[in-house]
């Protein structure tokens, strides 16, 4: 054993003795070197909602920043967690890879959805909210040598699994559509270059990841756009992550695609989902990943080495919630629909909100965020340097002097893109009228 | 696809134990003293604690803080700071996962790098090996031994030591981390001070971070005590002390677990919980924290759960050894945990194993696919919590699990009593 191990073993004798006497434990360690972080997790530690979502904590902000509801979820489900919670066994390990009641729920719903059967055992995995399927199929498909292409702005989780999986990310940004006046822009206006789609496919390419609707702009890829990724997929055998979780919310006008029942398709896509974003629950953390078997095996691997169950109680009652809604989909009452109605409405509210101050938000077509072009407010943030693109200076000086919160969107984009979106925020508007009516508040005074 | 579409890193980890016997349990009609669960309810005051909280306001169905429920890490702060007698820091000290399941792989995947060696004490909770392997590691392993004690078997977990020498042989400049789990699932064992400073001794000496599985902490019986190696000195800082709030208070699918250690290691911990579920379920977290805060005004009297269920169970536990014993088999009397193994060497002739579809497998594994299909009983075999290099020496074990109500203990024993009677 060398020397340095001899003498920090030494130092750590000493340190503990005076540790003892005078400091708290943690606040004397020296660190050995040692006990530094596996190379897999190396520059992966920051994040942007470690940054900003203490803020929230401040019940003085109106906080249209974190993407969660401040309406209450559906009574029939916290009804449903509390008769589940009284049952002894429910309150126990259930089957690993989802819970006999919910897989069956699941397979319901979403062979209605596909219109073909799934495989309530082979084809679905029961996840830790769609975080813990992007993280299982991450894990179980990529690894060191890959590509994995993200389209920006993507929810910022994706970049840091693919790296922790040990694969290269490469980006390519919505762009706006040149031909667009700057009024009454919506997220369908904001497209992918097909040709420049098809140069990031190398023979390296694992997977594609998209997210539809998209966080934070709310496009709803059209049936030609993911025709245009399948026949990229197909073309250079790739897989598809389809990140789904907003499915439900999706406004007049529009209609929701699964790139999984496109021609060839289906066996090589993996589509998450959300329980927290379907029933407005994301205190839940429950999420699903469906796919074919030769697939979804390698997320159960992962899956039972990881965390191996997700809680009981919590999984049925999301069950018992899904059968109510299968029962009435397509039907107003079904929360599915509901919800998207009532949301509708917010945004609408949100969008008039920012045009009454002169900005011009990208109108979503589905999910519950919007995201915003400042500019029109001309806040000069020459003081506050140079070492953070504007976004991130403008929500944190927005956050201390109006009391307002959002998220910057170059959170959400890669180093070469930051320029392209630096003037956007994102708002999140699944709120009650309350705190809508505070945010219109804020942005009226904006200039008092 | 034409290509290998699975990653590397989880080749050779896709069989599971937990997987095929539970599928087996549900597929027979059984008693189930397989896997480790309770079969009785919570204590109500937890099941009460958690329809409060699906009661709560709106906050307790949405995010809370990712790295753990500002109220739970507070009342664990408080309450192990308690125990081990020094300021435990709430925010950078700990950090909350979906089950200690989900804390063990938050460490190895924060700690161990390609080629590390990781120790891991024999038998062991069978993830531990899977998990080393996924984090790119290797696993060293070294084996409890039953020291024959003079005119008979070595009776009791106590009996089942580590050699100094031999552990001292597995460490070397590769080596990152050892893993023990105290008190031990499957045997039992609960890890005595001196025992305890040996390995330490050796993590200081190696610089080796020390990875305590204390899942059963407040189960032990006839007197043993539980104690924490990172309460001894030179400890703290390297070592990562996982606890479970299901095992807690006997409610296993609740999913919520904790690692506690050193605010330099716990901060690669969340590192790595960050960036795979990033958040654990509001509601249970806030049942906890109020199981624990009632537990911390409790402490060491009559009225505390951790002193009423290790009572509970250390009945149910002598019950089981006794009606092992009586029909043959020979207990290992845990002095800690959920569960007891037993040797069926002396009972082994008496069972068919002529079973095709389980002729390659250890012997452990068709004595209890026998049990199961013949006569209804589910147990576990016990070379599940060994290395594919020491499995064949350990094959004369089955682990049951205690942890259950009376009329399913009396069921099991009426399989036994019928099937002894009629050999």
């Amino acid at each position: 054993m060398n020397i340095t191990h001899r003498t920090l073993s030494s130092a750590y004798r000493l340190i503990n003795t005076s540790c003892i006497r005078n400091l708290s434990y943690s606040q004397c360690i020296m660190a050995s070197s040692r006990h530094t972080n596996s190379k897999r997790i190396e520059g992966l530690d920051k994040n942007v909602w470690v940054a900003f979502t203490s803020v929230a904590a401040d019940p003085t902000i109106v906080n249209l920043g974190q993407g969660y509801p401040d309406i209450p979820p559906p009574a029939y489900v916290k009804e449903g967690l509390a008769n589940a919670a009284a049952v002894d066994k429910l309150n126990q390990y259930t089957r690993g890879f989802g819970h006999p009641s919910l897989v069956k729920a699941l397979s319901q719903v979403y062979g209605k959805v596909y219109g073909h059967q799934i495989d309530p055992f082979k084809e679905i995995l029961v996840t830790v909210g769609g975080y813990g399927s992007l993280f299982s199929t991450m894990q179980a498909l990529v690894e060191v040598g890959d590509e994995v292409i993200i389209i920006e702005p993507f929810f910022d989780c994706y970049v840091p699994m693919v790296r922790m999986a040990g694969a290269t990310p490469v980006l390519i940004p919505l762009r706006l559509r040149s031909n667009k006046k700057t009024s009454s822009i919506s997220s369908a206006d904001w497209v992918l270059d097909p040709e420049e789609l098809a140069s990031k496919f190398t023979s390296k390419t694992k997977a594609i990841i998209i997210n539809t609707p998209n966080n934070p702009i709310g496009k709803i890829f059209t049936k030609d756009e993911l025709q245009t990724i399948s026949d990229l997929c197909i073309k250079h055998d790739t897989l598809c992550i389809s990140d789904e979780v907003y499915e439900w919310l999706i406004y007049k006008g529009h209609q929701h695609i699964k790139i999984a029942t496109l021609p060839g398709m289906w066996d090589r896509t993996i589509t998450i989902s959300s329980a927290g974003k379907t029933f407005s629950v994301t205190g839940w953390k429950l999420g699903w990943s469906i796919g074919p078997e030769h697939l979804i095996k390698h997320l159960q691997t992962v899956m039972q080495n990881t965390l191996y169950t997700c809680a009981t109680p919590l999984q049925e009652a999301v069950a018992q919630g899904l059968m109510r809604d299968y029962e009435l989909m397509g039907r107003p009452e079904c929360y599915f629909t509901s919800l998207a109605v009532e949301l509708e409405g917010k945004r609408d509210r949100m969008a008039a909100i920012l045009q009454d101050v002169g900005m011009s938000p990208i109108i979503p077509e589905g999910g519950y965020f919007m995201c915003v072009d400042v500019t029109p407010l001309n806040q000069d943030l020459s003081h506050m340097g140079d070492d953070e693109p504007y976004d991130y200076k403008f929500v944190k000086w927005m956050i201390k002097e109006k009391k307002l919160a959002a998220i910057p969107v170059t959170a959400f984009c890669g180093d070469a893109s930051k320029k392209q979106f630096e003037k956007y925020i994102r708002l999140c508007f699944i709120k009650q009228d309350s705190t809508l009516d505070a945010a219109e508040g804020i942005l009226k005074n904006w200039n008092k | 696809m034409s290509r290998q579409l699975h990653a590397r890193r989880i080749e050779g980890v896709d069989k599971n134990i937990w997987v095929d016997f539970t599928q087996l349990a549900a597929d027979y009609q059984v008693v189930n003293l397989g896997q480790g669960f309770p079969d009785f309810s919570p204590p109500s005051y937890i099941q009460e604690a958690f329809c409060k909280a699906v009661n709560g306001g709106c906050s307790m169905h949405q995010y809370t803080r990712a790295f753990g429920h500002p109220p739970l890490v507070s009342i664990l702060a408080k309450f192990f700071g308690r125990v081990v007698g020094h300021e435990i820091d709430a925010f950078e000290d700990i950090l909350v996962t979906v089950g200690a399941y989900q804390a063990l792989f938050c460490t190895f995947q924060a700690l161990v790098d390609e080629d590390d060696e990781v120790i891991i004490v024999e038998p062991f909770f069978d993830c531990y090996q899977p998990m080393v392997k996924m984090a790119g590691g290797k696993g060293v392993y070294v084996p409890l031994r039953p020291v024959s004690m003079e005119g008979g078997k070595a009776l009791t977990s106590a009996d089942w030591v580590l050699s100094s020498e031999e552990l001292a042989s597995k460490f070397n400049p590769r080596t990152k981390a050892i893993v023990i789990n105290t008190p031990n699932n499957p045997l039992g064992k609960v890890y005595k001070r001196e025992e305890l400073q040996v390995i330490a001794d050796l993590c200081i000496k190696h610089d080796v971070v020390c990875i305590s599985d204390e899942v059963y902490e407040w189960l032990t019986y006839d007197g043993a005590k539980h104690v924490k190696i990172a309460s001894l000195p030179g400890m703290w800082e390297r070592t990562v002390t996982i606890g479970s709030g299901g095992k807690s208070f006997s409610a296993t699918g609740w999913k919520v677990g904790w690692a506690i250690g050193a605010g330099p290691i716990v901060k690669h911990l969340k590192t790595v919980h960050q960036n795979s579920v990033y958040h654990c379920a509001t509601a249970a977290q806030e049942a906890v924290a109020q199981g624990f805060q009632r537990e911390y005004e409790l402490f060491g009297t009559p009225d505390s759960y951790f002193l009423q269920l290790p009572e509970m169970l250390h009945h149910k536990r002598k019950k089981l050894a006794t009606c092992l014993e009586s029909v043959g088999l020979q207990p290992v009397l845990p002095e800690g945990g959920y569960f007891m193994i037993a040797d069926i060497s002396s009972l082994s002739e008496y069972v068919d194993l002529n079973d095709p579809s389980t002729q390659d497998e250890p012997h452990d594994y068709r004595f209890v696919k026998w049990l199961i299909k013949e006569k209804g009983l589910a147990t576990i075999p016990v070379s599940a919590f060994y290395s594919p290099e020491h499995r064949k020496d350990f094959e004369n074990y089955i682990r049951f699990c205690f942890v259950k109500e009376d009329s399913t203990l009396n069921a099991a024993e009426d399989i036994l009593r019928k099937w002894s009677d009629g050999k």
